[in-house]
């Protein structure tokens, strides 16, 4: 008995000897990539898909010509909700590469960027960039990303071939989309519209994308979201998961929409076994990486609401870059420099040449190419015209985290419309309560 | 991740701590070893165990989003219970686990007997069996979403081909939970078949011979000889893959991600997508249930089971 005073000391000494040996292991660990030779090393994360790479890598080799002191290392995360996970607890641990590409909006919101990332207002070129970009990357203290990629728009991918054979026309009402999409089903073998389930995200469309028509109808729909006096459960906004579901009971979706990918359903698009898909626009570029001589046939139209004059087009803000508050000194000076790059009219011309933009740039020092694909001038239209609007995740930090799930369940006739948008309005329920949104 | 790996753990441990119980054994312990013999293992229990698991149960009453942190009592555990995927995510634990704990005693029982039996090839066919077993469950899951992908996969190819229907394995919400049950077992027996070999050759020779001398017939053997002295393999058998069921993720997830929709969610990938979402708090919260659960339901039935034993 007497030995168990002196077990409990050691014991805590020992223990307090691991824990301190882990951190130190970790500082050293961060600080060894400081290269020798007075050069400085510094990382940027983006996600895994091709398109990203693509671009990535080009515009690290040219930043490191005019730059030859800084090397610049690139890594990759996955996709969708993973990395989402991951970013958050690099950030959270210190571990964050010193550039990241995410998105702006809600999930930016998300990363709590006062206490994680580095204010970025002060920059040179942060008078370029379009107010309405400054706002979805900012807080209250502070702006925090850069633009990178273009803006894009949540549409109606169609194939121009199929409509002209078929003498169809870009349809201004959910009515005239259906009865089009009856036409083309009707006329042999193509799917009318594309779904593609496999990839659980690609279901969230016929909603998000809605997003525009409501608040056509109801210009403060999504202030009154985040208050909590707005559901999905009441239109206008029940709009979207009702078409959802009408588009599985007349069975206009390809045969294969349980298990097809993104890459899939692009390809159909492309060569016009499959006429329309709901999609980001800025997958233009993914299409373009398979079937590059299909891009002249791709058009877009905003997805259509009941009346014509509510029908907008949905847009996204691109991606921005981010520094990470754990980068300091000559890495945090290599990384501003880079961002800077990145937004320079050099840094353009490379995401000019590699990709293929999907809707205008939001930085005056970036301007399109001229040969750009005919879907953007479809884009375009909407913009020109005062036709479009955010989407709902640039307007209101509040987004379920379930909502791809629940529009798989609707679209694949497991649940009915009215039945998934009362779930979905308990998923964000949890989302709102984290964020400690008023109201909820 | 912390709760997984404390629940885990935990979870794991009752079924083993029946042994040889208190007295002398301890008592010989003690002599033979100076106390600060166990402080690398206790150090070691302590960091990696012990505090995950009391700052899992202090983190399931928090709202926790890794950068901060506020107390909120049971509001988590209130806000889990009426999680719309929670009661169909119970159901489809219990259904899972069950049937695929009784198919691997069923067919693991039939393969060890096939396999102790003199059969040409014996050695090479017990390793086959045991192959899956060797291989990781995400590379499982991938290749058999790709083998039942139901318009290219190679599955429904051949079933298409000979005029037999090419269901959607793992797309029709009727059948994916069960798709992948099957490779779960088709992937476990191997472990199954394994302890059941082992339990049937411990059986004494002499006892066989007496009963064919008797005149014994085959079934009459099974029955009355194989069966009842195999049953601490059948004990075996059963708690690890009643557990290994009931947490089972993996495998649903590299296979459906617990889809179409939510058909195929288990709690598991119920607190995983919870996880994912951010919400670090609400997803504790549900290990610590998730726990709970699997405990309630080990204790009793590794008690029935060892019970039997000792009559035996």
């Amino acid at each position: 008995m007497s030995a168990r005073p002196l077990t409990t000391r050691i014991v805590a000494i020992s223990g307090a000897a691991v824990l301190i040996g882990s951190m130190a292991a970790c500082s050293s660990g961060g600080s060894a990539d400081t290269g020798s030779s007075g050069k400085v090393e510094i990382t940027y994360q983006a996600d895994n898909g091709p398109a990203t790479a693509a671009t990535a890598k080009p515009l690290i080799e040219a930043f490191e010509k005019a730059n030859p002191d800084i090397t610049v290392k690139f890594d990759t995360r996955p996709q969708g909700t993973d990395g989402d996970n991951l970013v958050k607890t690099q950030l959270s641990t210190g571990e964050m590469a010193d550039v990241f590409n995410y998105n702006s909006g809600s999930l930016m919101q998300a990363l709590n960027p006062d206490n994680t990332l580095t204010d970025l207002s002060d920059e040179s070129w942060a008078g370029d960039v379009d107010p309405q970009f400054t706002k979805v990357v900012s807080t209250d203290n502070g702006m925090y990303g850069a633009p990178f990629g273009t803006s894009f728009g949540g549409a109606v991918m169609y194939n121009k071939k199929v409509y002209e054979e078929l003498g169809l026309s870009v349809p201004t009402t959910w009515d005239e989309f259906i009865s089009n999409s009856e036409k083309i089903k009707d006329a042999g073998d193509v799917a009318p519209i594309i779904q593609t389930y496999g990839d659980t995200w690609t279901s969230q469309l016929f909603v998000l994308g809605d997003f525009a028509n409501i608040t056509a109808q109801q210009d403060d729909w999504a202030t009154q979201y985040t208050k909590n006096k707005e559901s999905y459960a009441k239109q206008p906004a029940l709009a979207g998961f009702e078409h959802l579901a009408e588009g599985k009971d007349k069975d206009l979706y390809n045969e294969d929409f349980a298990s097809a990918t993104q890459a899939n359903g692009l390809k159909m698009l492309a060569d016009g076994t499959g006429a329309q898909y709901p999609m980001l626009t800025n997958a233009i570029s993914a299409l373009e990486q398979d079937s590059p001589d299909a891009v002249a046939d791709i058009g877009a139209f905003a997805l259509p609401a009941e009346d014509a004059d509510d029908t907008n087009l949905t847009i996204w803000e691109p991606n921005g870059l981010y520094i990470p508050k754990t980068t300091t000194g000559d890495k945090l000076e290599a990384a501003k420099k880079f961002i800077a790059f990145a937004n320079s009219s050099e840094g353009c011309k490379v995401q000019n040449d590699t990709g293929t933009p999907g809707g205008p740039y939001v930085i005056s020092t970036c301007s399109l190419p001229d040969d750009v694909p005919p879907m953007i001038d479809d884009l375009q239209k909407y913009l020109d015209d005062g036709k479009a609007s955010p989407a709902l995740e640039f307007l209101s930090p509040i987004k379920g985290p379930n909502l791809e799930k629940i529009c798989v369940q609707v679209g694949s006739g497991i649940t009915t419309a009215a039945k998934g948008a009362e779930q979905y309005d308990q998923d964000v329920v949890q989302q709102a309560q984290q964020l400690g949104i008023k109201g909820w | 991740m912390t709760g997984v790996t404390a629940t885990l753990t935990t979870a794991v441990a009752p079924p083993q701590t029946r042994k040889a119980g208190p007295g002398p054994a301890r008592k010989r312990m003690r002599s033979f070893y100076p106390a600060w013999f166990f402080i690398p293992a206790i150090a070691l229990y302590v960091v990696f165990f012990a505090v995950p698991t009391f700052a899992g149960f202090y983190f399931s009453l928090t709202r926790w989003t890794l950068f901060d942190q506020t107390f909120i009592g049971f509001d988590n555990f209130v806000r889990f219970f009426q999680d719309p995927q929670l009661v169909s995510g119970f159901v489809h634990t219990f259904q899972y686990g069950f049937v695929t704990s009784a198919a691997k005693v069923v067919i693991g029982l039939a393969l060890a007997l096939l396999l102790t039996s003199p059969v040409l090839g014996r050695g090479y066919l017990r390793a086959v069996v045991f192959f899956p077993v060797l291989v990781s469950t995400i590379g499982i899951g991938i290749t058999f979403k790709a083998l039942l992908e139901p318009f290219r996969g190679i599955v429904n190819t051949v079933l298409g081909s000979v005029g037999l229907p090419t269901p959607g394995w793992l797309t029709d919400p009727a059948l994916a939970l069960w798709s992948v049950a099957a490779v779960d077992v088709w992937k476990g027996v191997g472990i199954a078949t394994l302890i059941f070999i082992a339990g049937i050759v411990a059986i004494p020779q002499e006892y066989f011979e007496a009963a064919r001398v008797d005149g014994a017939s085959s079934w009459t053997i099974f029955r009355n000889i194989t069966l009842p002295l195999s049953r601490p393999a059948m004990g075996t058998v059963i708690i690890l893959s009643l557990i290994g069921g009931l947490r089972s993720f993996d495998l649903i997830w590299a296979m459906t991600g617990g889809g179409p929709g939510f058909t195929s969610d288990v709690i598991a990938s119920v607190i995983y997508k919870q996880y994912q979402a951010g919400f670090y708090g609400l997803s504790t919260a549900g290990n610590v249930v998730l726990f709970v659960v699997v405990t309630a339901i080990m204790l009793p039935i590794s008690w029935l089971i060892n019970r039997k034993e000792a009559e035996l």
